[in-house]
C-alpha cells in the first residue's frame, strides 16, 4: 500500500540558509511517525511545507501516491492534512461544538445553524475519542490538553487523513498527556497517519512506531522505534557521537567555599524536578541538557522569573525566601535571557539607555537620572567589554547580534552581581562575536563571579565550563568535571531515561 | 480517568455563573433600576412614560445593534453618530420621491460609508479608530454641506407615519427597536456570519487558520453598522419631520457605552444583543429619571451615564479576571 503522505527529495532555502536538503520520508496509514531534531534542524520548515505555509524549492509531495501542490494552508486542509499546534488555534470564548464545526455548521432552512444537531454530532465525535467534554462548554474553560483534543476532533470531522501533532505535550499535565495518547491510539485504529513532533524523547519512544531524525535540514536517521536506541538517536540529533573532543584547558580554582548561587530541591511544574546545584565564586558551571530538558526553566525558577513551587535558592550564602527578579537582583544574582528579542533589548532605545536600564537607582539623584553618571558607566562597560557601537546614543538595533549581547551582559553587570546566569549567550551570533562573549565570561570569572551558563552546542559548553550539571527531563541526571572529559561522556548522561519522567 | 482532566464541577459552575452575570447582568440592573424608579416617581411606571423611553431609545438602539456587531468583531465604529445626521438630511431630500426612497437613500449612504470603512480596515489593515474617526468628521461635514437652511418635511405622509404611527397601540419605533434586536440576535447566534463575527473577535489569526473569510465578514459588519445608522437617521428625520445635519452628535460614543454596559467586551469576541438592548434602555431610563427630577440640569444625565459605564467596566474586568 502506498504511504498516505510522502515527501521525495524536498528542499527549501531561505536566503543563505539551506533549511531542508533533499528530505524524503513517508507517513503510513495507522502509523505514528516521530520527527525529532534540535532547534534549527528543519522540523518546523518541514511541517510548514506539509501544511501549505511554504512551498518547497525542489522535490515532490505525494498524497496517496499522487503528486500534489499545497499552495495554501486551506488547500492542505482540504486534502486532509490537519495540524494541531501547541499554541491552540481555536476560539476560546466559543463553545466546543462551534469550534469543531466553525465554517461547516449544519444548517436548517438554508441559513439558520442547527445547534441541536451540531451539539449532538460534536458529542458523538468526542465520545468516539473517549473524551468526556460537554460540547456546549466554553472552549477556554477546558485545559490545554482537552483543547488540543477538540482541535484534533475538528480535523477528523473535516476529513483528515493525516494529523500532525506539533509539540502537543510540552504544556500538558500528566493526565492530559494520557488523554492525548489514548486519542492518538484511536486515530491510529481509524487508519489515520500521525506525525508526532516532540522534544520529549520518552514520549516519542512510548508513542511512535517509527522515528525520523533531522539535523541541519537532512534526514540523518530513520528507523522503526525498536531499532533506534536512545543513545544512537541522540548521537544522530547532535551529530557528534563519533568524535571525541577532550577538554584541554585546566579547570579554574574557585576562591571561596560559600557558593555564589545555590539551589536545593528546586521544583517548578513538571519542568524542574528537585534540581540542586551550587556555583562557587570564580567558576563556570555549565547546565547541560537537550532542548526541553529544563535548562531555561531552571534558570528562570532560580531567578524568580517563574514562581518556584518548592525548594530553596541561596545567593552569596543568603537565602531568598520567595524570589522575584527584583529581589534576586538586589541579592546579587543577574540573569541574561535566551530570548534576546522578547525578553532582553528595548528595541526603540539607544545603547546607553539599554545598558543603564537595570542600574537606574544607582544613577539617580532625587529620582532624576544623572546623565553624567550614566555616561561614565556606559563608557566604562563599553571599554571593558569592547562593545562596538557608533556611540552611546546609537540605536541598539544598529548593533550586530554579538554586540547587542554584550550590551545586555553589561546591563547585568551594572547591578554588581555575585553570580550571573547566562542562558545560551552565544545563540544566533557569529563566530567572532562568540569568541568575544567567551572572553567576557572569562573576565567575569577572574573578577570572582560565579557563572552558570547553557549552550545549545555541547563542545562550546565543555570549553567554557569547569563543571557540568546535566539535566534530563527536568531532573539532574549527572555531573562531571570537564577537564579531561569527552563529549561522549555527557551524551551518555543525556540519553539515560529518567525513571519518573513524564510519560 | 477522563473525569480527572475535566475542570472540577464547582469551578465550572462558578465559571458559568460568572458568564451568566457578564451576559445578563445588565438586564438585572435594568429591572432593579426600573423598580426603584417606579417606587420613587409615580409617573414613571405609566404606559405613556414607557412609550417615551422606548421611542427615544429606538434611534440609539438601531445604532447600538450595528455597534454591537462591530465591537464583537473586535473593532468599533465612530462614524454612526454623523451618519444619523447625514441620514436625516438625505431623508428630507428624498421624501418628495416617496417614503421608500426616503428610507433607502440614507440606508444606502450608510452602507457605502461602511463599505469604505470596512475595506480600509480589513483590507488595508488600518486602525478602526482612525478610519471611523475620519468618517465621523467627513460625514458630519458632508451632512452640513448638503443641508439647506430649512429642511422641514412639509408633507411627511406615509414616511411620517412610519416613525409616529402605532400598531396595536404601540409606537412603530418601539416595534422597529424590538424586531430589530430580535433579528440581530438571530443573525448573531444562528447564522454562519454571526458565528464568524464571534470567531474573528475571539481570535482573528485562529479564525483565518480555520478558514473563516475574515476580510469579507469584517467588511459586511461595517456595512451593516453604517446601514443601520443611516436608517436611524432617516427614522429620526421622519419622527421630527425635519432633516437635521447636527443630529446624532455623540451617539457613536453612547452606542459604545450602551453595548459595554450590556456586557459586550471591548476586547471583542463576547457579547449578546439582549445585553446591548438592556444597555440602551438603561441609558434611556437614566435620562428619563433625571428629566423627572425636574430641577436637575441634563448635565447630570451624562454624569450618571459615565458612572454607570465605569461601574459596568469595573465589574466586567473583575469577572473576567475571576474566570481566567
Amino acid at each position: 500500500m502506498a504511504p498516505i503522505l510522502e515527501t521525495r527529495d524536498v528542499s527549501k532555502r531561505f536566503g543563505a540558509v539551506q533549511a531542508l536538503r533533499s528530505v524524503s520520508f513517508a507517513l503510513n496509514a495507522g502509523e505514528v511517525h516521530g520527527l525529532v531534531g534540535e532547534n534549527g534542524a528543519g522540523k518546523s520548515t518541514l511541517i510548514k511545507i506539509l501544511t501549505g505555509f511554504y512551498q518547497p524549492d525542489g522535490g515532490a509531495i505525494l498524497l496517496g501516491g499522487e503528486p500534489v501542490h499545497f499552495d495554501s494552508p486551506r488547500a492542505s486542509q482540504r486534502l486532509g492534512v490537519s495540524a494541531v499546534y501547541q499554541e491552540i488555534n481555536l476560539i476560546p470564548e466559543r463553545s466546543v461544538a462551534e469550534n469543531v464545526f466553525l465554517g461547516h455548521e449544519p444548517k436548517r432552512f438554508g441559513v439558520l445553524i442547527d445547534r441541536k444537531r451540531m451539539d449532538a454530532e460534536a458529542d458523538e465525535l468526542l465520545r468516539r475519542y473517549d473524551l468526556k467534554i460537554d460540547p456546549r462548554a466554553r472552549l477556554g474553560a477546558l485545559g490545554l490538553g482537552l483543547q488540543q483534543m477538540v482541535s484534533i476532533a475538528r480535523g477528523v470531522r473535516l476529513g483528515a487523513r493525516v494529523v500532525i501533532l506539533d509539540e502537543p505535550s510540552s504544556a500538558l499535565t500528566g493526565a492530559e498527556v494520557e488523554t492525548l495518547f489514548r486519542a492518538v491510539d484511536r486515530l491510529k485504529a481509524d487508519g489515520i497517519a500521525i506525525l508526532f513532533v516532540s522534544h520529549r524523547l520518552s514520549e516519542c519512544y512510548r508513542l511512535c512506531d517509527r522515528l525520523t531524525v533531522l539535523r541541519d535540514g537532512s534526514v540523518v536517521a530513520s528507523a522503526a522505534t525498536a531499532e533506534l536506541p536512545r543513545a544512537a538517536l541522540i548521537g544522530a540529533m547532535l551529530g557528534r557521537s563519533a568524535e571525541s573532543i577532550h577538554r584541554v584547558r585546566p579547570a579554574r580554582v574557585p576562591r571561596e567555599a560559600t557558593p555564589a548561587l545555590e539551589t536545593r530541591g528546586l521544583r517548578w511544574r513538571t519542568r524542574v524536578r528537585d534540581v540542586s546545584f551550587a556555583v562557587r565564586p570564580g567558576e563556570v558551571v555549565g547546565l547541560a541538557g537537550l532542548l526541553g530538558a529544563g535548562r531555561t526553566e531552571t534558570m528562570k525558577a532560580s531567578f524568580g522569573a517563574e514562581t518556584k513551587e518548592a525548594g530553596e535558592v541561596r545567593i552569596a550564602g543568603g537565602p531568598v525566601a520567595s524570589p522575584t527578579p527584583g529581589r534576586s537582583i538586589a541579592a546579587g544574582l543577574a540573569f541574561l535571557s535566551e530570548d534576546r528579542r522578547a525578553e532582553g533589548i528595548f528595541p526603540k532605545l539607544s545603547v546607553a539607555e539599554n545598558l543603564a536600564a537595570t542600574a537606574l537607582p544607582a544613577l539617580a539623584r532625587f529620582g532624576f537620572i544623572s546623565r553624567k553618571k550614566q555616561d561614565a558607566m556606559v563608557a566604562r562597560f563599553t571599554r571593558a567589554l569592547g562593545i562596538k557601537a557608533a556611540g552611546p546614543g546609537a540605536p541598539i538595533t544598529s548593533l550586530s547580534g554579538g554586540n547587542q549581547q554584550k550590551v545586555l551582559l553589561a546591563r547585568c553587570l551594572a547591578t554588581a552581581p555575585r553570580a550571573i546566569m547566562l542562558d545560551d549567550p552565544t545563540r544566533g551570533i557569529d563566530v567572532g562575536a562568540k569568541a568575544e562573549v567567551h572572553e567576557a565570561i572569562h573576565l567575569l570569572v577572574e573578577d570572582g563571579l560565579g557563572v552558570l551558563v547553557t549552550s545549545s552546542e555541547m563542545e562550546e559548553l565543555m570549553a567554557l565550563a569547569d563543571r557540568l550539571v546535566v539535566l534530563n527531563e527536568g531532573a539532574v541526571s549527572g555531573a562531571l568535571r570537564t577537564e579531561g572529559a569527552a563529549v561522549q561522556d555527557v551524551l551518555d548522561m543525556l540519553a539515560a531515561p529518567h525513571e519518573d519522567a513524564p510519560a | 480517568m477522563s473525569a480527572a482532566v475535566l475542570a472540577a464541577p464547582s469551578a465550572e459552575r462558578r465559571a458559568r455563573m460568572i458568564a451568566l452575570i457578564q451576559s445578563r447582568g445588565a438586564i438585572g440592573v435594568l429591572a432593579l433600576a426600573a423598580i426603584i424608579a417606579s417606587l420613587r416617581f409615580p409617573y414613571f411606571a405609566t404606559a405613556n412614560n414607557f412609550e417615551n423611553i422606548g421611542t427615544a431609545a429606538s434611534f440609539l438602539g438601531l445604532v447600538a445593534i450595528g455597534q454591537t456587531f462591530v465591537i464583537i468583531l473586535g473593532g468599533f465604529d465612530l462614524s454612526v453618530g454623523s451618519l444619523i445626521g447625514l441620514g436625516s438630511v438625505l431623508a428630507a431630500y428624498s421624501v418628495p420621491y416617496g417614503w421608500l426612497p426616503a428610507l433607502l437613500v440614507p440606508a444606502l449612504a450608510g452602507c457605502g460609508i461602511g463599505l469604505i470603512d470596512g475595506l480600509l480596515i480589513a483590507r488595508a489593515g488600518m486602525a478602526p479608530f482612525i478610519v471611523t474617526l475620519a468618517a465621523l468628521l467627513g460625514v458630519r461635514g458632508l451632512a452640513l454641506v448638503l443641508a439647506r437652511n430649512s429642511m422641514v418635511i412639509a408633507q411627511p405622509g406615509i414616511f411620517g407615519l412610519i416613525a409616529n404611527g402605532q400598531i396595536l397601540g404601540i409606537n412603530n419605533l418601539i416595534w422597529i427597536l424590538l424586531i430589530g434586536f430580535a433579528l440581530a440576535a438571530l443573525v448573531l447566534n444562528r447564522t454562519r456570519f454571526g458565528v464568524a463575527v464571534f470567531a474573528i473577535g475571539g481570535n482573528e489569526e485562529a479564525a483565518r487558520m480555520l478558514g473563516v473569510p475574515v476580510i469579507r465578514v469584517k467588511v459586511i459588519t461595517y456595512m451593516l453598522s453604517g446601514t443601520l445608522a443611516g436608517l436611524a437617521g432617516a427614522l429620526l428625520g421622519a419622527h421630527l419631520s425635519s432633516g437635521l445635519a447636527t443630529a446624532g452628535q455623540g451617539e457613536e460614543l453612547k452606542s459604545i457605552a450602551a453595548a459595554v454596559i450590556g456586557g459586550v467586551l471591548l476586547t471583542g469576541g463576547v457579547g449578546t444583543m439582549a445585553g446591548a438592548l438592556s444597555g440602551v434602555l438603561l441609558l434611556g431610563l437614566i435620562q428619563n429619571v433625571i428629566d423627572q427630577i425636574g430641577n436637575l440640569s441634563s448635565y447630570y444625565q451624562n454624569l450618571a451615564s459615565g458612572v454607570f459605564l465605569l461601574l459596568a467596566v469595573l465589574v466586567q474586568t473583575v469577572l473576567t479576571r475571576r474566570r481566567a
